[in-house]
């Protein structure tokens, strides 16, 4: 069966998922709903950025990230001043920097689902007394609810799925930085590989469940309307 | 000070908005036009969901939009219902109506059970949106409307999107509004026969300005308008029933200068009713010889004009204390010599009651 240290690792990568999730659901909502409805040219540059982790190989992710919270970074130097201490190789860095990995998987599902809604939903709101963050909160994220289901299962099935970041950022440090994608590589590095086999296992099965869960409620939505 | 002044300046690439309004404080105010012609930028303008850069707005004495000052649209006072009834598909009817009723302090149960009753949804209450049908959507839509108790309603052509047999439906509604509301309201209409069922007042737009505006029956009598009616030009009549011809089935309307009969649709006596007579069912005639035109009056000829064709001529006619208007051809009027001052009989072949 699973070790006490596959253990420690999935529950180390179930919390970073589930702690990144919630920071980009608060994050990435605003960003995705200036883009949705901005008629600036700044749209077409801050759309670019956001998505700019789907094509970056992570490794040049992840260099960035530690110059920049490295001692001698803008980050790093930050952090000391705060007292908070340097944040590559802790759990904390690497919450940081697979908040930016994983940005576009949460902004793009949202960014769709409030242009989706369209201007006129929010007019009538209007013209019903409802302010603008009233407005937002009562009518257009009821309205995109959808999207904010698919952008939250995608975002946190992402973040379990990352590796060279972690790397990167965040070492190898059981039970503070070692997820089970870095686990299943120690494992098979030891020539662990009945090890490997279970974790490995494991992952597949969940990211099965979780596409699973994402295309058959959608093929249900669908059917529904 | 009760009315409303409006002054807008929209400008955008290929279109200009530049409007002076002042509108009455009650009944129903007709901005009529072509598509293009600006009427729906003009309400969005007014509601506040368009900011005009030149524009000054004052509702009831209280300025909506100036140099240096801009009320946001929900914090307007006013009810909209839009083209496409855009219920929030997430609440239920009753959400729905109670969406607007929530933010508005001054709002009772009261507002909404009148608003329900009024619109004849209260069976629709515990439905979806996506559950209705166009017609009672639009209803919902209106009903929503009004339960915040605007003080100015807006309507961007609420019959718009329906098919005739819904216009029909809702139709009587928007009539029972007409009748019972105090409030102003400001009605987009391209449809002549909606302007001429429901309006008291009548702007009219072409191209982002205004040709003509007065009350309906003056407006619609002028002949010097640029826009053109074509086929719907004619007079309206205000006029009670005065007499129901059971044998016939023909009802007998009466208004100021005479009297028409009309086809009996079960009006009662006394009921006071609006007359459409489009000037295409207007002859003239110099005897009143046997026809099979029944209604004959005694009318003056008060203004003639062209008419769309070169061989048409529009003639307005003063009968006792109403205008009617009529269509003849020009070689027609030459022969019977039509000029202004001429007295002449007016028949009438068809007469539309508009309850």
């Amino acid at each position: 069966m699973l070790t006490p240290a596959d253990l420690q690792a999935l529950w180390l990568t179930v919390r970073l998922a589930a702690i990144v999730t919630v920071l980009l659901l608060v994050i990435g909502t605003p960003i995705a709903w200036w883009l949705a409805r901005t008629r600036t040219w700044w749209k077409g540059p801050i759309g670019a950025v956001v998505a700019l982790p789907l094509v970056l190989p992570p490794s040049v992710l992840g260099f960035y990230l530690l110059l920049a919270m490295g001692p001698n970074g803008p980050v790093g130097q930050l952090t000391k001043e705060l007292g908070i201490g340097p944040l590559p190789f802790t759990f904390w860095g690497l919450v940081i920097a697979s908040v930016f990995y994983s940005l576009p998987f949460m902004v793009q599902p949202l960014q769709t689902a409030f242009e989706g809604v369209g201007d006129r939903p929010l007019e009538v709101a209007a013209t019903l007394r409802a302010s603008p963050l009233d407005a937002f909160f009562t009518v257009a994220v009821p309205l995109a609810a959808p999207g904010f289901l698919t952008a939250s299962i995608l975002t946190f099935a992402h973040t379990v799925g990352e590796f060279g970041v972690v790397l990167m950022i965040g070492g190898n440090l059981p039970g503070v930085t070692r997820v089970a994608s870095v686990q299943i590589y120690d494992h098979v590095e030891a020539l662990e590989y009945n090890q490997a086999h279970r974790l490995a296992a494991v992952m597949l099965v969940f990211s099965f469940l979780v596409l699973l869960a994402l295309y058959g409620w959608r093929r249900n939505a669908r059917k529904g309307v | 000070m009760s009315g409303i002044e409006g002054r807008f300046q929209v400008e955008w690439p290929g279109f200009t908005l530049d409007v002076d309004l002042s509108l009455p404080g009650h009944g129903v105010t007709a901005l009529f036009g072509h598509s293009g012609s600006g009427k729906t930028t003009l309400l969005r303008c007014v509601a506040g969901l368009e900011r005009a850069a030149q524009g000054r707005l004052v509702v009831d004495g209280a300025v909506w939009q100036d140099t240096g000052r801009w009320l946001p649209p929900y914090q307007r006072p006013i009810g909209y219902v839009f083209q496409e009834a855009s219920l929030f598909e997430h609440l239920s009817v009753l959400g729905n109506l109670r969406y607007g009723m929530k933010r508005v302090g001054t709002a009772s149960s009261a507002s909404l059970e009148q608003a329900i009753e009024l619109l004849g949804i209260g069976h629709l209450l515990d439905r979806k949106p996506a559950r209705l049908s166009g017609g009672e959507r639009q209803r919902v839509g209106m009903a929503r409307a009004l339960a915040v108790r605007p003080r100015l309603l807006l309507m961007d052509e609420p019959l718009a999107a329906l098919d005739l047999k819904l216009k029909h439906e809702i139709l009587p509604y928007l009539e029972r509004l007409h009748d019972e509301l105090e409030i102003p309201v400001l009605y987009v209409s391209h449809s002549p026969d909606e302007v001429a069922r429901l309006a008291d007042h009548l702007v009219v737009l072409e191209d982002g300005r205004v040709v003509a505006q007065g009350p309906l029956k003056d407006t619609l009598a002028r002949l010097d308008l640029p826009f053109h009616l074509g086929e719907d030009a004619g007079a309206i009549l205000d006029a009670t029933v005065g007499q129901i011809d059971a044998h016939w089935h023909l009802a007998r309307v009466d208004f100021a200068g005479g009297s028409l009969w009309a086809r009996d649709h079960g009006l009662a006596v006394g009921r006071r009713v609006r007359v459409r007579v489009l000037a295409r069912d207007v002859s003239l005639a110099e005897e009143p010889g046997t026809s099979s035109i029944q209604n004959v009056l005694r009318g003056r000829v008060d203004a003639v004009a062209d008419d769309d064709h070169p061989g048409l001529a529009l003639v307005r006619l003063h009968v006792g204390g109403s205008v009617l208007l009529a269509r003849l051809t020009k070689r027609a009027a030459a022969s019977l010599g039509i000029a202004v001052g001429v007295e002449t009989w007016v028949q009438v072949k068809s007469v539309a009651l508009l309850e």
